[in-house]
C-alpha cells in the first residue's frame, strides 16, 4: 500500500542532497569517497549525518578515487553495504577497480554527477565519463530528476544486492543541472526506506570463519568462465529491476521503467535522449504537436543492460529516431547512445531513419531551440531520403 | 597634442597573462602571493620565461599555471609533477616548475612526489599549503591538522585523522632541497624560490597560506588579514634546522627556514651520461 502522505516529508534539495538523504536512509556499512565537483555534496552532507549521529556508516574520505573504489571493493567483499561517488576524471582514475568491482561481482551503488572528462578541464555536466565505463559490467541508471536520483538510490541497492545480480549500479545525474539545482523531492520515511532496502545478505564474503580467496589468477583455464556468468548476470538486470521497481511503486507510487515513453505511439519523430535532456525533450514534443508535428520521445533511464528489444518495440513504425546524445566516441562507426539504438534497430521490419546529434559536451546549455533544429533538419532529411552518420549542434565550427 | 593617461601596470605583469584576469582566488586567499613571488624569483634570476615551463594540477592553486605566460600545463588531479617529469627528461634544457597545493601534491599526487624526491629530478615543486581542498569547497586532506573543522570533518568532532609534514616528508623521500615560508615571508619565501630554481636537483618549497574562505571560515580563524598576520606571528625562522625538528602547528608556531641543501646526483644528467656510456662515447 501507499505510504500516507502525512508520513512523507517533502522538502527542496539539490540532486546531490537528495543522493545523501537517500545513503543515509539505506542504512550503509561503509561510504569511501574523495572530492570532486559537482559531487562533492553528496559526501560533504552525509558527514555532516555522521557528525549528528544519524547514520552507523564508516566514513573513509580517502586519498584519491583509485583509494575510493578500492575501499569499497574491500568494504563490500566483507559483506558491507557500501557506496561512493564521483565524476568525470576522478571517476577515470577509478578505472582499473571499476572492472574489478563487477567482475569480482561486488554490489556497491556508485552515484555519479556525470561530468565531462579532461581535457581541457571542464567541471560542467556531459556523458563522456558514463559512457566511457559503459564496458565496466556496471550496471547504468541516468535520472531525469532530483526525485528520481532519490528514488533510483535505493532501488539500486536491491539491485546490487540481489543474489541473481551481485553487481555494482552507477547511478547518474547531471552535474550541476541536477546535482546543484533544487527541486521538490518526496522523502520517505526511515523505517520504510529500511524495511525496503532491508539489509544485505551477502554471498561468499571475507570470512574469518570460512576462508577464501578472492581475485587470484585465473589465466587461460577460467578467467572466460568468469565473464560468461558475469555476462549471465547483467543480462538478469531487466527481470530483478521489474520486480524491485514494482515492490518500490507499491510504496510510493512512482516507477520509472528501464525508459520512459511519451508521446511515441502515433510519432513520425521519435526523439531518444537521456538524463535531464528528456524533460527538455518532452517539453519539445508538446510544443510541436501543438503545431500538428507528431512528435515523441524516449527517455532512456537504463543504459546498461541495454533495453533494446524495448526501444525497438517503443519506436515502432516511427519513421525517423532522432538521438540527442551528450558524449562522443571518437572515430566509432556511431556515437555511444547511437551505437546502442542502431543496433537495437537492426532487427526491425521497417527501420526508420536514424540521427544521431552530439550536444551539449563540457556542459554546452541545450536548450529547447537545440531540439527544434534537430527536428528541422530531420525533416529536411526524411524528404531527401538520407542523411548524415552524425552532427553536432550548438557548437562553433 | 593630445594628452595620453599613464597606465600603471604591476611590474611583474610582463609575466602574466592579463588577458585571463581578474584571479579567481578569492580576496584575502594566499596564492596571489605565491604566483607574485614567482613571478619575482624568476625576474630576479633573469631566466628566460619563455625556457620555464610551469606546470600545476588541480585544486585553486592548480590555476596558477594557466596565468604565466610562458608554455604552461594545468594537468589532472595530482598529476603535476608526474607530467613535469616527462616534460623535464624529454627536455633537460628547460627550467621545470610546478605549482599546485597541498591535496593535489600531497593526498591524489603523493605518490608522485616522493618518487620525484628519490629520483632526485631537476624541477622545483612550489606547494601551496592551505590545509583543505579549497576548490571543492573546503574537504579536508592529509595537510589538515587534527580536530580542524571542514566539509567532510563538520563540527563537533572534526578531524579524525593527522597531517603530513611535507618538509618532513620531502626531506625524507630523498630532495636535496627543502624549504619552508609562510606567504607573508614574501622576500624571504621568493629568495628560496631563486635557490630552489638555481639547484641542479629536486627542490620542494612549502608556502603556508591562507584559506579565509573555506579552512578559515569554518575554523573561526578569522578573515584573510587577520589569517595572514597569525602567519607572520607564529612564524619562527630556523634556517639549517634540521627537518625533521621542523614542526608545524597552525595556532602556535610554524617553523620556517631552509632546512635541506645537499648535493647529489641529478636523474637528466645520470641519465645522460648513462646513454652516452652505452653508446660507447
Amino acid at each position: 500500500m501507499t505510504i500516507s502522505k502525512d508520513k512523507i516529508k517533502i522538502e527542496g534539495l539539490t540532486g546531490d542532497s537528495a543522493i545523501a538523504h537517500a545513503l543515509r536512509q539505506a542504512n550503509l556499512d561503509v561510504l569511501a569517497a574523495y572530492p570532486i565537483t559537482p559531487q562533492t555534496i553528496i559526501v560533504e552532507d552525509y558527514q555532516r549525518f555522521a557528525a549528528d549521529g544519524e547514520i552507523n556508516a564508516a566514513v573513509i574520505p580517502v586519498e584519491s578515487e583509485h583509494s575510493a573504489m578500492s575501499a569499497c571493493v574491500g568494504a563490500s567483499a566483507v559483506g558491507g553495504r557500501v557506496a561512493t561517488a564521483s565524476a568525470s576524471a576522478g571517476l577515470a582514475l577509478m578505472w582499473e577497480i571499476l572492472y574489478v568491482a563487477a567482475s569480482m561481482r561486488m554490489p556497491i551503488v556508485f552515484t555519479v554527477a556525470n561530468r565531462a572528462l579532461s581535457g581541457p578541464i571542464n567541471i560542467h555536466n556531459d556523458h563522456s565519463d558514463g559512457m566511457g565505463m559503459r564496458d565496466s559490467g556496471f550496471i547504468q541508471l541516468y535520472c531525469q530528476s532530483c526525485q528520481e536520483a532519490y528514488d533510483t538510490t535505493l532501488m539500486a541497492f536491491r539491485l546490487a544486492e540481489h543474489h541473481d545480480i551481485l553487481l555494482p549500479v552507477m547511478v547518474g545525474i547531471d552535474g550541476f543541472i541536477l546535482s546543484h539545482n533544487v527541486e521538490r523531492v518526496e522523502m520517505l520515511p526511515d523505517d520504510e526506506v529500511e524495511k525496503f532496502v532491508g539489509v544485505r545478505a551477502p554471498v561468499d564474503p571475507l570470512d574469518p570463519n570460512n576462508p577464501l580467496t578472492m581475485g587470484p589468477l585465473a589465466l587461460t583455464d577460467y578467467y572466460f568462465e568468469f565473464k560468461e556468468q558475469q555476462d549471465r548476470a547483467i543480462n538478469r538486470v531487466p527481470k530483478v529491476y521489474k520486480e524491485v521497481e514494482a515492490e518500490f511503486e507499491k510504496i510510493t507510487g512512482r516507477k520509472y521503467g528501464q525508459f520512459e515513453t511519451y508521446k511515441t505511439e502515433d510519432a513520425d519523430i521519435i526523439i531518444i535522449a537521456m538524463s535531464t535532456m528528456g524533460g527538455t525533450a518532452k517539453v519539445v514534443a508538446d510544443v510541436l504537436r501543438e503545431k500538428g508535428e507528431k512528435v515523441g520521445v524516449i527517455r532512456l533511464k537504463m543504459f546498461r543492460p541495454f533495453p533494446a528489444e524495448g526501444i525497438a518495440k517503443a519506436v515502432g513504425n516511427a519513421k525517423a529516431v532522432a538521438i540527442f546524445e551528450k558524449a562522443m566516441s571518437f572515430g566509432a562507426a556511431a556515437h555511444p547512445l547511437a551505437m546502442e539504438v542502431r543496433t537495437a534497430l537492426y532487427e526491425s521490419k521497417e527501420r526508420p531513419m536514424i540521427l544521431d546529434f552530439v550536444v551539449g559536451l563540457g556542459g554546452r546549455d541545450v536548450p529547447p531551440t537545440t531540439f527544434v533544429e534537430g527536428i528541422e533538419k530531420t525533416k529536411e532529411y526524411l524528404k531527401a531520403g538520407k542523411a548524415p552518420k552524425y552532427e553536432t549542434l550548438g557548437v562553433r565550427k | 597634442m593630445t594628452e595620453s593617461t599613464p597606465v600603471l601596470r604591476h611590474p611583474m605583469s610582463k609575466y602574466i597573462r592579463e588577458d585571463r584576469q581578474p584571479f579567481i582566488y578569492c580576496s584575502g586567499c594566499s596564492i596571489g602571493i605565491v604566483t607574485g613571488m614567482l613571478a619575482r624569483a624568476i625576474d630576479n634570476l633573469g631566466i628566460d620565461i619563455n625556457k620555464t615551463v610551469i606546470v600545476s594540477g588541480i585544486g585553486c592553486t592548480g590555476r596558477t599555471s594557466g596565468y604565466f605566460k610562458t608554455g604552461t600545463y594545468h594537468t589532472t588531479h595530482g598529476r603535476a609533477i608526474a607530467f613535469a617529469e616527462g616534460v623535464k627528461i624529454a627536455n633537460p634544457e628547460l627550467e621545470v616548475i610546478v605549482v599546485s597545493g597541498d591535496g593535489d601534491i600531497s593526498a591524489i599526487g603523493g605518490n608522485h612526489l616522493i618518487h620525484a624526491c628519490r629520483r632526485n629530478i631537476d624541477m622545483t615543486v612550489i606547494c601551496i599549503n592551505n590545509m583543505n581542498y579549497g576548490m571543492t569547497g573546503g574537504q579536508f586532506g592529509p595537510t589538515t591538522e587534527h580536530e580542524r573543522y571542514s566539509q567532510t570533518s563538520p563540527r563537533p568532532y572534526g578531524n579524525l585523522e593527522h597531517p603530513f609534514n611535507l618538509v618532513k616528508l620531502a626531506a625524507s623521500s630523498g630532495a636535496t632541497f627543502v624549504a619552508r615560508w609562510t606567504a607573508v615571508q614574501a622576500r624571504r619565501a621568493t629568495k628560496s624560490i631563486e635557490k630552489a630554481i638555481e639547484k641542479e636537483g629536486f627542490s620542494f618549497v612549502e608556502i603556508i597560506g591562507a584559506c579565509p574562505t573555506a579552512y578559515g571560515r569554518m575554523n573561526r580563524l578569522g578573515d584573510g588579514v587577520t589569517m595572514h598576520k597569525h602567519l607572520l606571528e607564529v612564524a619562527e625562522i630556523q634556517n639549517g634546522l634540521p627537518p625533521h625538528e621542523a614542526e608545524l602547528d597552525y595556532a602556535t608556531k610554524i617553523i620556517c627556514g631552509e632546512f635541506v641543501n645537499i648535493e647529489k646526483p641529478e636523474y637528466t644528467a645520470v641519465l645522460a651520461e648513462m646513454q652516452r656510456k652505452a653508446k660507447g662515447e
